[in-house]
């Protein structure tokens, strides 16, 4: 494509967070008119960067031009007026108000009474809409559209915004496949107005489908940048990761063998389990030592499902045996006593930040040892042992939770679990927001538990996720199991295939 | 600030209120630091304490019981209408052996409470809600049984322990200081008051790893209005007469004793030290003003503003804490 002249230029920009260096000395240029694919582990200082670019993070060192002007904003608001605009990962559309109302929130028409004009919001909204190819009826809510529209719409309202930069952060994440042709059609369209967009995102084969340029990002530096032409992906992947990650590098790229296991015993029994609007009918069977990946696009149910399996979502239909009973899983309570354990997808909702990191990982067993009175040194024992085992850093069960890095945390709630052992843990997402070696880590843990015959199920929206630690695949789509791989070889592709 | 310092904001700010105030007054009235002062303040914020024990569970679990006092009175009444009262009182009441009484008006206040953790766990109520509509009807309770009356007599056993003393120590002291002591213990060395903790300080955490919080709730709320209905039976014999809202001041003051104290409105950080500290902080205050000469009314709006600068202290402890433990590096 069109390489014009750059546009946005940053040189050595360095950043840290409570002496924890995000960037270390990063140059990055982006050209007028570029689709430019931002690659990079979790962590890498991706995201980081771009919160400079987007007033976000106001202190850094470094120098930033824009169109030859030297730079420095010291807010967001600072950065939209110089046409800079950003798609955060997480929507920040109000969802009860319509679709136009978010288009042009906070610049809404107003008649000469000061009052919104909703007849000229709703044409203007609806024509711009059309414009893009985005076909909604403008008056509708928000809320009311699959979340796919729903990120297509907040990307249509940054466009509006008059931005000439804008950065797209994971945007297709959430997009089913025709989704992202309409987005990717969209973008072309706005680039060929002149307009530069970064694009964030860890499908690479979106980032070499949309971007003229791409720059990898590793440990807070740039690694390279380059064309996208001369570039495929398993180039991007072996600057992205480093050396000596292979079994993570295959479940990017090659097609993997499930070593699935028929003969195991049966541990858990779903059948017909069911909850209007959110999954249907889902019948499946985990067996001991097997993982067990549940894939799906986000919005499928899958996650939904994890939360059932643990008593947090109550099932309308449908019925659980665990180790051949029936079990009413009613709270969580009920579903840790008959044997289930979960780990959800944020950290947060987990865990207790202010809280020492033995009390976090009592938590979940001091019915077992303390009766009435606690037994904090038997809390800390148990502790040291799974800092110890699963290698948590720093070593000290006293500390706060929330010092930890993420990785570190992610292992705390995984020790949760691990002193008196489930039937069946199901995680959900268990390597997102994670960088390379942590990664690592939770495959051999989820390893090693697998080696003691517990059932363990991975859901996730991320299909290297599944394919790096499942025996056997289960893909789910709008809330239905649609196609399961055992004993057979798949591919990310083949994964995105079917979802 | 370094970082301890940061993070033992919310319990170092309540004592170093106390001391100034004890220095403040002591300057101020040559009256007040005396032994005898001592044990009148102590006297004075007993019948608090005991209700400020409850209330610092409910509060450790993120949530409020704005019934206590309201409880406390209905309890306090319930003792009184089973008890023999002159003839001068005109109550349709129905007198009983003082200690199937006892057992009567204490049972009225677990109901109490019942209904209150029904309508928060089973229901779904906001407790801020729910515990407005328990305050009314706790409220009602009193109006039915006392219909404008007052009634002088409780049961000799709550007679002593309200307003009698054994040796110099006035017994409502003693009780104050077994039910906080309990309190205490049971908040830091059983599971239970493990729960209550990890309950307050992430409900999603707390279930997600197994614990039932519902239940865990359903409890404090039990435990403060039982402490409530303590309260009030004592509080009843300490005044000398069971009437309609006469522990109208106690909700104000049970709930600043607990946050004045440092328990985190949030949640999950503070406890019944904390809560002690708070009623001492009150106990002086109210009662260091009435050694210096003041405007009585000046002193409502002297309790609003140490209040006020209460929950500005409060949240602002929550804020230093949640960065101290997220940033330190260095420990």
């Amino acid at each position: 494509m069109t390489s014009g002249m750059p546009l946005l230029e940053l040189r050595g920009i360095s950043k840290s967070f409570g002496g924890v260096a995000a960037l270390t000395d990063v140059d990055f240029t982006l050209r007028a008119g570029e689709i430019h694919g931002l690659v990079g582990e979790n962590g890498a200082g991706k995201s980081t960067m771009m919160k400079i670019i987007a007033g976000v993070h106001t202190e850094y060192q470094g120098t930033m031009t824009l169109a030859g002007q030297s730079v420095r904003l010291r807010s967001a608001r600072d950065a939209k007026s110089i046409g800079i605009g950003m798609v955060h990962q997480e929507l920040s559309i109000v969802r009860d108000l319509s679709v136009a109302e978010n288009v042009l929130l906070g610049m809404q028409p107003v008649n000469r009474f000061g009052m919104i004009d909703y007849a000229t919001m709703y044409r203007v909204a609806g024509e711009q809409l059309k414009r893009l190819g985005i076909d909604v009826d403008p008056k509708m809510p928000i809320g009311a559209l699959p979340l796919g529209l729903q990120q297509l719409v907040e990307i249509a309202r940054v466009l509006f915004s008059g931005a000439r930069i804008i950065i797209l952060d994971e945007p297709t994440s959430a997009l089913s496949p025709p989704e992202v042709e309409k987005l990717f059609a969209i973008l072309r369209r706005v680039r060929s107005e002149g307009t530069s967009l970064v694009f964030i995102s860890h499908f690479l084969d979106d980032i070499l489908r949309i971007s003229d340029t791409v720059t990898i990002f590793r440990n807070g530096r740039r690694i390279e940048t380059a064309p996208v032409p001369q570039i495929d992906k398993g180039w991007i992947i072996e600057r992205m990761i480093g050396a000596g990650h292979e079994e993570l590098e295959e479940s990017y790229t090659g097609e993997i063998h499930l070593h699935s296991k028929p003969d195991a015993p049966v541990v858990m029994t779903t059948s017909g389990l069911s909850v209007e609007g959110v999954f249907d009918d889902v019948s499946l069977q985990v067996r001991g030592g097997e993982v067990l990946g549940i894939y799906g696009f986000m919005g499928s149910g899958q996650l939904e499902l994890a939360r059932a399996l643990f008593g947090k979502l109550q099932v309308e239909r449908g019925s659980i045996s665990i180790g051949g009973v029936t079990a009413k899983l009613n709270n969580t309570t009920a579903a840790r006593r008959a044997g289930m354990a979960f780990v959800p997808e944020s950290r947060r909702s987990m865990l207790f930040h202010m809280e020492p990191v033995y009390k976090n990982i009592s938590i979940s067993i001091l019915q077992e040892i303390s009766k009435l009175w606690l037994r904090p040194s038997a809390e800390r024992t148990i502790a040291n042992k799974h800092v110890k085992t699963l290698q948590i850093r720093p070593p000290l069960v006293d500390r706060p939770l929330g010092t930890l890095s993420g990785g570190n945390q992610q292992k705390v709630a995984l020790a949760k679990w691990l002193t008196h052992l489930p039937k069946v843990l199901v995680l959900s997402e268990p390597t997102r927001g994670m960088d390379v070696g942590a990664k690592d880590d939770v495959l051999k843990i989820v390893k090693s538990l697998r080696e003691q015959g517990i059932g363990v199920v991975v859901v996730s929206t991320e299909p290297e996720t599944v394919l790096s630690l499942a025996d056997r695949i289960l893909v789910m789509k709008r809330g239905k199991i649609t196609r399961e791989f055992a004993g057979e070889v798949v591919s990310k592709d083949r994964l995105l295939a079917v979802a | 600030m370094n970082h301890w310092l940061r993070s033992q904001l919310r319990n170092i700010a309540p004592f170093a209120t106390l001391l100034v105030l004890i220095v403040l007054f002591s300057s101020a009235s040559k009256s007040f630091a005396t032994l005898d002062n001592l044990a009148n303040i102590l006297q004075q914020i007993s019948v608090t304490g005991i209700m400020a024990v409850g209330l610092t569970f409910v509060i450790l679990c993120a949530e409020i019981d704005l019934s206590v006092a309201s409880v406390a009175n209905a309890t306090g009444i319930v003792v009184a209408y089973f008890t023999m009262q002159d003839a001068s009182v005109n109550i349709a009441n129905i007198p009983l052996p003082g200690g199937i009484a006892i057992v009567l008006a204490l049972a009225a206040s677990v109901i109490l409470g019942c209904a209150t953790a029904f309508g928060v766990t089973k229901i779904g109520i906001p407790s801020f809600i729910m515990t407005l509509a328990m305050l009314q009807i706790g409220a009602g309770i009193c109006a039915m049984l006392v219909r404008g009356q007052i009634a002088y007599n409780v049961p000799s056993l709550i007679t002593t322990l309200g307003s009698g003393s054994l040796g110099p120590v006035p017994w409502i002291v003693i009780v104050a200081a077994i039910v906080l002591l309990s309190g205490h213990i049971v908040l830091t060395y059983t599971r239970f008051g493990r729960y209550v903790y990890m309950t307050g300080g992430n409900r999603e955490a707390a279930e997600y790893s197994g614990v039932n919080t519902k239940m865990i709730i359903a409890a404090v709320m039990v435990i403060a209005a039982v402490c409530s209905g303590l309260a009030g039976m004592l509080g009843v014999a300490h005044f000398g007469s069971a009437q309609q809202d006469e522990f109208d001041n106690y909700l104000l003051d049970s709930i600043s004793a607990v946050v004045v104290g440092g328990t985190s409105l949030f949640g999950g950080q503070g406890g019944i030290g904390n809560t002690i500290v708070g009623l001492m902080v009150l106990g002086v205050l109210n009662n260091g003003l009435d050694h210096v000469r003041i405007d009585s009314f000046l002193k409502i709006l002297i309790r609003g503003l140490i209040l006020l600068l209460a929950l500005i202290v409060n949240v602002y402890a929550q804020r230093m804490r949640t960065r101290a433990a997220t940033t330190a590096v260095g420990g």
